[in-house]
């Protein structure tokens, strides 16, 4: 059901929520986190939609934060929806005027009780993730360079400002490309030399990529710019040839290896609700994402 | 390494041994990088008896589920051996078919059509040479056309009966035999005999061709995330491992019930009976891990040794006669329908006194468990499916109420739901609301469909992944098997010599008998 609550309190928040739960026939039971999406109207609908699908996995209570009008009087009107797109529930928190300055007022007192909270920012992030008043109060702070306008500018200010507890979606699509790379080294390999990681020129994830490269395998790794979609190719120099990793459609890798068969495997881009659902899996501090960061903004690679 | 209870994975040593291990090879690897799943290595999954249900709705299935979650290496093949007249095409076909019924993760073209690049079939019968021969040029071929490596895992989806051929092919036509390039896994299914000195016999086949450690026994239930859970549940926590012992608990009760009949299984399970078919596998194994000491670490010799050591200090009863029990469904209503007896099912004698319903007490004999029984029971036709571990604890030993106050509080207990509804209730008393103090009984509930709906991966999945990357935590060792048979081959014998299965209405709880058994304790049966 869809509750809507104009010019309310966080008070007759909590109280409709507890009627509609009894309405519904249960208590608020196996919430595993509160997701907050700091947004604003026109991508709301994508991000409460992928925030509801991962939801699936991993049943949240989701604030949705949403900054209207700076210059009008203090307002916040509340879009309560529950038993609807699956097992959490979904608050939209429409904040008009100065409140919009002061959204953790609100957001507190709807914390789901002894579970983790996890910001996450779809759209422009603030600079400085982990002191903004929103990402203070979350053990995960989930940004996307890639929503940006200059991705690689907003990877470095977010390598800059790094707390244990950030990370970026642009990380998370790594994921399936690295996993692919370390299984191809669980193999028995030649000396590798050099590598290239090949992606659009504007893609953050290859900047990661090769940043990730370089620093693990201690060799230099060159960002190299193609067509895409993504990330195109990544390849190794090596003293038996050239091995290289290569999926021109977005759809399906080939790994050439000089000398073997070549082998293909699926390695499909994801939606992002899938990249969501993979950083809500965890809530721990993810270690390698902050040395990797903080590797691309030292320069190491390139 | 710090593991969250629920979220911990099931064995967190073994991943992280096996991080340890390929981390010192494998700069890419860091266990600090929880984002990086386990995958496969190059390999060629040989499968026989592709046209059984199991095949079909379970195996096929996982192989896709796997490939779709990237977790199969780039070239990996998947050769179908069966007695049919088919084209590698064909099988392509019954492959795609099962995936399209019954896989998990949603059907996506590109994978499929990855996966089908490396399907093969071929056709043959069990005893025929040059089928064999057939075999393996076909995976020497992949190898080449592949880089397969000459890694192989050989799944036998086959009757047991079966087994000696298959295998002495695999030697034969050198299958079996690696020459130092790559691996050789065999997997086999349960049953693992049907008493001790087959399940030797058994083990005798395998042993000659196959070193134990490449044999994988598929026990399905220890890939079910619940089971591995137990383990998680009782040495993650603080909360549990304190009152899990003879001073707190009262008795134990492990209950596999199904819904349905034998349906088209008689010719397996006349003979066999409900004890030999899942409590000498499943619900020992339940036990094993509810009664087991905390292993050193969590890697496969450490809980296999904790387990071997629980397994054998099963006891029986003194007396079989009152300690356990077995029945027979008669016809009767089931869930709203009419249906046969056992003695009428098709394919079953008349006089047949296999059971479809067994029940034992066994105590264990440590200082932890000593005078805790632990009740078994496992049958079909019962009034719904489930199946559970549930700790009944003693009750409190003074209660400050008076009689009446707590007239309807039963014993505290911890429930642990295998399946459906996968779970854990803990009930307890709880006061009535109401001026009076009036004490009853309440549930509290963790299900893990609220709390990680659609993130388990089905046992299948999970036991196939572990098997191609050679990780043997979850399959039973030879060691355990027998353990198990001597556990329940005197009862076997016993029931065999003097008793006859008692009658109970399909439908019903099971036979009065085993009623009787828990009332002699002055105990109950959980309702099911």
């Amino acid at each position: 059901m869809t509750i809507d609550l104009t010019d309310t309190t966080t008070g007759a928040i909590l109280e409709a929520l507890s009627q509609a739960r009894r309405r519904l026939g249960g208590p608020a039971s196996g919430m595993v986190l509160t997701l907050i999406i700091v947004t604003d109207e026109s991508s709301q609908y994508d991000a409460v939609r992928a925030a509801n699908h991962a939801g699936r996995e991993h049943p949240s209570r989701v604030l949705a934060v949403i900054a209207r009008r700076p210059k009008a009087e203090s307002r916040l009107d509340a879009e309560i929806r529950v038993g609807e797109t699956g097992p959490g529930e979904t608050i939209l928190l429409r904040m008009y005027g100065p409140l919009g300055q002061h959204a953790d007022s609100v957001v507190a007192p709807l914390l789901a009780p002894d579970v983790p909270v996890v910001t996450w920012w779809p759209d422009e992030a603030p600079p400085a993730p982990s002191t903004d008043p929103l990402g203070t109060v979350a053990q995960r702070r989930v940004t996307d360079a890639a929503s940006s306008d200059a991705p690689r500018d907003m990877l470095l200010s977010l390598a800059k400002a790094y707390q244990p507890g950030d990370t970026d979606l642009s990380w998370t699509r790594s994921t399936p490309w690295r996993t692919l790379l370390a299984a191809t080294l669980d193999q028995p390999y030649p000396e590798l030399l050099s590598g290239e990681v090949l992606a659009e020129p504007d893609n953050p994830t290859g900047d990661l990529m090769a940043a990730w490269l370089g620093l693990r395998l201690g060799i230099e790794v060159r960002r190299g710019e193609s067509g895409g979609p993504g990330v195109t190719e990544v390849g190794f120099e090596t003293p038996e040839g050239k091995v290289t990793i290569s999926r021109p459609d977005g759809r399906t890798a080939t790994l050439s290896w000089p000398g073997r068969p070549e082998r293909r495997v699926a390695l499909h881009r994801r939606e992002t609700d899938d990249l969501i659902a993979e950083e809500l899996r965890r809530l721990e501090p993810d270690e390698v994402y902050g040395e990797t960061i903080r590797a691309l903004a030292g320069g190491s690679a390139r | 390494m710090t593991t969250e209870p629920g979220l911990a994975p099931a064995n967190p040593g073994v991943i992280a041994g096996l991080d340890e291990d390929a981390g010192s090879r494998n700069p890419l690897r860091d266990p600090r990088d929880r984002r990086i799943p386990r995958v496969a290595g190059p390999c060629v999954l040989v499968m026989f008896g592709v046209t059984g249900d199991l095949a079909r709705k379970k195996l096929m299935p996982a192989v896709y589920d796997l490939a779709n979650r990237g977790l199969l290496p780039p070239g990996f093949s998947f050769v179908g051996f069966a007695r049919r007249n088919w084209e590698n095409e064909d099988f392509a076909q019954v492959t795609y078919q099962a995936v399209k019924e019954y896989a998990r993760t949603p059907f996506r073209d590109a994978v499929w059509e990855q996966l089908s690049e490396g399907v093969r079939f071929v056709p043959g019968e069990f005893d025929d040479d040059a089928a064999f021969d057939r075999l393996a040029e076909t995976v020497r071929e992949l190898d080449a056309e592949r880089g397969t490596g000459g890694n192989y895992a050989f799944y036998l989806s086959i009757p047991p009966k079966a087994f000696p051929t298959v295998v002495q092919q695999l030697k034969r036509s050198g299958l079996s035999d690696s020459g130092g390039h790559g691996w050789r896994r065999v997997v086999i299914e349960k049953p693992f005999g049907h008493d001790l000195a087959s399940a030797r016999e058994l083990n005798a086949t395998l042993d000659g061709v196959f070193p134990p450690e490449s044999v994988f026994r598929i026990d399905h239930y220890l890939g079910k995330e619940t089971v591995q859970n137990i383990l998680a549940l009782r040495f993650a926590n603080e909360m549990y491992e304190p009152i899990w012992n003879r001073g707190y608990v009262d008795h134990v009760q492990i209950t596999m019930a199904e819904d349905i009949g034998i349906g088209g299984r008689a010719g397996y399970y006349d003979g066999i009976g409900a004890a030999r078919d899942v409590i000498q596998n499943h619900l020992l194994q339940l036990l094993a891990l509810m009664a087991m000491e905390e292993p050193a670490a969590f890697d496969a010799d450490s809980l296999r040794m904790e387990k071997e050591k629980v397994l054998s200090a099963v006891r029986l009863p003194a007396d079989l006669a009152t300690g356990t029990a077995r029945g027979q469904y008669s016809a009767g209503w089931q869930g709203g329908r009419q249906v046969w007896g056992f003695l009428e099912e098709d394919g079953i004698p008349a006089d047949s006194r296999t059971e479809t319903y067994a029940a034992l007490r066994l105590g264990v004999d440590t200082r932890r468990w000593a005078g805790v029984p632990f009740y078994l029971r496992a049958g079909k036709r019962l009034p719904r499916r489930m199946t559970e571990i549930a700790l009944i604890f003693q009750r409190a030993p003074h209660l400050p109420f008076s009689a009446t106050d707590t007239e309807e509080l039963g014993q505290n207990a911890l429930v642990i739901r295998i399946q459906p509804d996968e779970g854990i209730t803990v009930r307890f008393g709880s006061k009535v609301p109401g001026t009076a103090m009036e004490v009853r009984d309440v549930n509290m509930d963790f299900a893990y469909g609220e709390s990680f709906t659609e993130s388990s991966p089905e046992a299948y999945e999970r036991l196939l992944l572990d098997v191609l990357i050679g990780d043997p935590p979850l399959f039973p060792r030879q060691q355990e098997v027998e353990l198990s048979w001597r556990i329940l081959d005197p009862v076997e014998d016993f029931w065999a010599t003097y008793t006859k299965p008692d009658q109970y209405p399909a439908g019903t709880a099971g036979p009065a008998s085993a009623e009787a058994m828990m009332a002699r304790d002055g105990r109950a049966w959980r309702r099911l």
